[in-house]
């Protein structure tokens, strides 16, 4: 079912996005920012809370002055380990009681061995996970894709809990918990198990152990792993990549542009952000998820299109830069085509199929539409068919399955056995579809499938040309301005000194060199 | 007097279809479970369509039954401000004679939720539905500040922006936590002493009319709305105050 496409604007629009980015990976390469710091924190052993139960690792970053965080926060961990003895955690809260210049006669070479083997113990604890994700997908396999996701969102895990399981017992592959609306903003993650929450429950450490341990179970009883997501984005990106990786989640929606467009989040925060959590997720094996379906909810699905594919190759080249293999880049778009629209489903299919031949590779995530759901179950129904049925034809990888009463609630646990139901019969019935047909020479939906691939090489020549910081600033992406220096959390984003030292980046660099495409 | 009862296929027989989910295991007893609590919902004639295992401990039902109850229609009041007979241009006319000067209105979505779908098909350029946005009127100056918005930085855009007319949107509504957001808009503005000044209109998914002025605002927009729907109400209740 080949569309004929021109592999020339193909690749030229992989030499821009490469050119897009080159600019920015500098910058990246010159700065961190808290979060960056506090996840190198979590990863060699500092957890739990100090006064107040705010998290110890953001303690100890708010005590580092100004000039000792340009060094990085490890440097002077490794310091007081060095000095005292103390196994991280308590290393941790001495430095939070401490004086700026405490341990200040420490040698760096001292610090830094002192450091080595939590470091070590780091990188293997997530090397650990991953290969217990490769031995249970290797003894307990999926069925094939589209792989079928649903989200739970009730506010309280252990309620979550019921939900996911029943899920994956009415055919689930992976199940997604919802954060909380609001957690994006928080610039710190919360700890334990939580039981309240809008619009879905918070990322913990404690929530995500929870799930696992309930998914694991689920999962020897149907002979089939189920996988767990959730969200690194907003303002804790690599924390929240730290503690998937060592919980053991499968996938992270993780978008290189998400938070600046759409939750205003400071645009240099993100992109320094979304690249160390994502070199963490090169090596935990996660699949990232990207947000392009977001540019469709909040405006024109037809006129969008093209904006989507340029996202897409600039998050396929950040994700590059990261150490992501294609098998772990899940590239994301959505069924959002207006459903009054004469041959709008044609319009759907020209456009997953553009995506699946432009990234073969890719573990494609397919959104439901929601923009065009209106509390009408049955008709909602209908149109979460037709997704569906794009979705099998054109062979996406990750899906998520569309609820009759999105617009209405969070899911029902009926309505998520519905959505499944339905995304199993179309699959099946359907099931080889896009192996038999052929598209027109010339007709609609290839006509549809040229003229967007046009369009996005156009979106990103103009974006190569201005910048990508000056085209967010202008409104390029999803018709959102967002300014350099504005938004959340700027003040969390530092210039590194000469002394500047992430272990972690460090000990993960070597992935980078094989992975990559 | 007008008692109305639900229409199956003959006037009067109450006819409903209901589905839900019950926290047992399914079997022929869990069938008869689903009845009796259909009956004891004080349906008659309950007729289980579907019942069916769709979890371990979790079956769904899909029932049709009667329903004794009828609602007098003569005695509803729901004022609604949706269904505007105005056009864009009409609109934008009507301010320019009967006002006199641009409308400013501000629009965001309140509290921690960072859903803008229904505040951007209000006032984006492109609108909803071939209905375009409140942008692309001559006469609004918009200002759309987004999603998370807290109720004190927008009472505080209100008074410097010198805003007449605020949009406040809510998607999210699991717990009431969209009733004490737009309880807390309202209450702030009135303590600011901006309340005679602005007109104070909620939006989302859920609202209606009914309930938008319980809390105390002066018109609510539910689903189906389209942009000039308020485009119209802001200007009409702009030209009577010019008027007054």
């Amino acid at each position: 079912m080949e569309l004929r496409i021109d592999s020339g604007v193909v690749a030229d629009s992989r030499r821009m996005a490469a050119a897009i980015v080159d600019p920015v990976s500098a910058f990246i390469a010159r700065h961190s920012t808290v979060s960056v710091e506090r996840a190198v924190l979590r990863l060699l052993g500092v957890g739990g809370t100090g006064g107040d139960d705010v998290p110890l690792a953001n303690l100890v970053v708010e005590s580092l002055s100004r000039r000792d965080l340009a060094a990085g926060a490890a440097l002077r961990l490794g310091a007081a380990i060095a000095e005292t003895g103390a196994e991280p955690e308590a290393a941790a809260r001495l430095l939070v009681g401490q004086a700026e210049d405490a341990f200040e006669g420490v040698p760096e070479e001292a610090a830094r061995a002192a450091l080595a083997p939590h470091v070590e113990r780091g990188v293997a604890r997530i090397a650990g996970r991953r290969t217990e994700r490769d031995a249970l997908l290797a003894r307990l396999p999926q069925t094939a894709p589209p792989l079928l996701y649903v989200i739970v969102a009730s506010g309280n895990i252990f309620e979550d809990r019921t939900a996911a399981v029943a899920a994956a017992e009415a055919g689930a592959q992976i199940i997604a918990v919802i954060r909380s609306t609001g957690q994006s903003l928080l610039d710190f993650v919360p700890e334990g198990s939580t039981t309240e929450g809008f619009g879905g429950t918070y990322a913990t450490q404690a929530n995500f152990r929870i799930m696992r341990e309930a998914l694991d179970e689920v999962s020897e009883r149907l002979g089939r792993y189920v996988m767990l997501t959730n969200y690194a984005s907003g303002l804790c990106m690599p924390e929240i990549a730290a503690l998937a990786a060592v919980e053991r989640l499968d996938m992270l929606l993780n978008d290189s542009m998400y938070g600046i467009l759409f939750r205003d989040i400071n645009m240099k925060r993100t992109f320094v952000d979304q690249h160390f959590s994502r070199m963490l997720n090169a090596r935990a094996g996660i699949i990232i998820n990207t947000g392009e379906d977001n540019y469709l909810t909040t405006a024109d699905a037809v006129e969008q299109a093209p904006a989507v594919l340029a996202s897409q190759f600039i998050n396929e080249e950040f994700a590059h830069r990261a150490g992501l293999p294609d098998a772990q880049i899940g590239l994301g778009d959505a069924y959002e085509i207006d459903p009054g629209l004469e041959d709008g489903f044609l319009f759907a299919l020209a456009q997953a199929q553009l995506a699946r031949q432009i990234f073969p590779q890719a573990p494609l995530k397919y959104m439901p539409p929601t923009k065009h759901m209106t509390g009408d179950i049955f008709k909602g129904h209908l149109i979460d068919a037709l997704f569906n049925l794009t979705s099998v034809t054109t062979k996406q990888t990750i899906h998520l399955c569309g609820m009759l009463t999105e617009a209405i609630h969070t899911p029902f646990l009926g309505d998520r056995a519905l959505a499944l139901e339905n995304a199993r019969y179309v699959m099946n019935t359907a099931r080889h579809l896009g192996d038999e047909i052929e598209f027109r020479s010339g007709g609609i939906v290839e006509r549809r499938a040229q003229e967007v691939l046009r369009g996005a090489h156009a979106v990103l020549e103009r974006v190569a040309q201005r910048g990508l910081m000056e085209s967010i600033a202008a409104g390029d992406f999803a018709d959102v301005k967002r300014s350099p220096d504005g938004g959340r959390g700027f003040d969390g984003v530092f210039e590194r000194d000469a002394r500047y030292w992430n272990p972690f980046e460090e000990a993960l660099q070597p992935a980078l060199s094989g992975a990559a495409r | 007097m007008n008692p109305v009862k639900p229409y199956g296929d003959t006037l009067d027989d109450g006819k409903v279809q209901l589905s839900f989910t019950l926290p047992i295991e399914w079997s022929e007893a869990a069938d008869e479970a689903a009845r009796q609590l259909v009956a004891a919902m004080g349906f008659n004639d309950v007729a289980v369509a579907e019942g069916r295992r769709i979890a371990g401990g979790f079956s769904f039902f899909v029932v049709y039954a009667s329903t004794p109850a009828a609602v007098d229609v003569d005695a509803i009041v729901a004022p609604s401000h949706a269904g505007s007979a105005l056009s864009m241009d009409e609109i934008d006319a009507l301010i320019r004679e009967r006002v006199g000067r641009k409308l400013r209105v501000a629009g965001a979505c309140i509290g921690t939720d960072a859903h803008t779908v229904g505040i951007d098909a209000i006032l984006n350029m492109k609108g909803y539905k071939g209905d375009y946005g409140l942008e692309r009127y001559k006469e609004f100056e918009v200002f759309n500040l987004g999603s998370q918005i807290s109720v004190e930085r927008l009472t505080e855009f209100v008074r410097e922006e010198a805003i007449d007319a605020v949009l406040a949107s809510q998607v999210v509504t699991q717990k009431g936590s969209d009733i004490a957001n737009f309880t807390a808009l309202a209450e702030l503005i009135e303590a600011e002493g901006l309340r005679e000044r602005v007109l104070l209109i909620a939006g989302g998914p859920r609202m209606t009319n009914l309930l938008a002025a319980e809390l105390g605002y002066d018109a609510g927009f539910g689903r189906g709305t389209v942009p000039s729907d308020v485009a119209a109400f802001v200007a009409q209740r702009f030209a009577e105050r010019v008027a007054v």
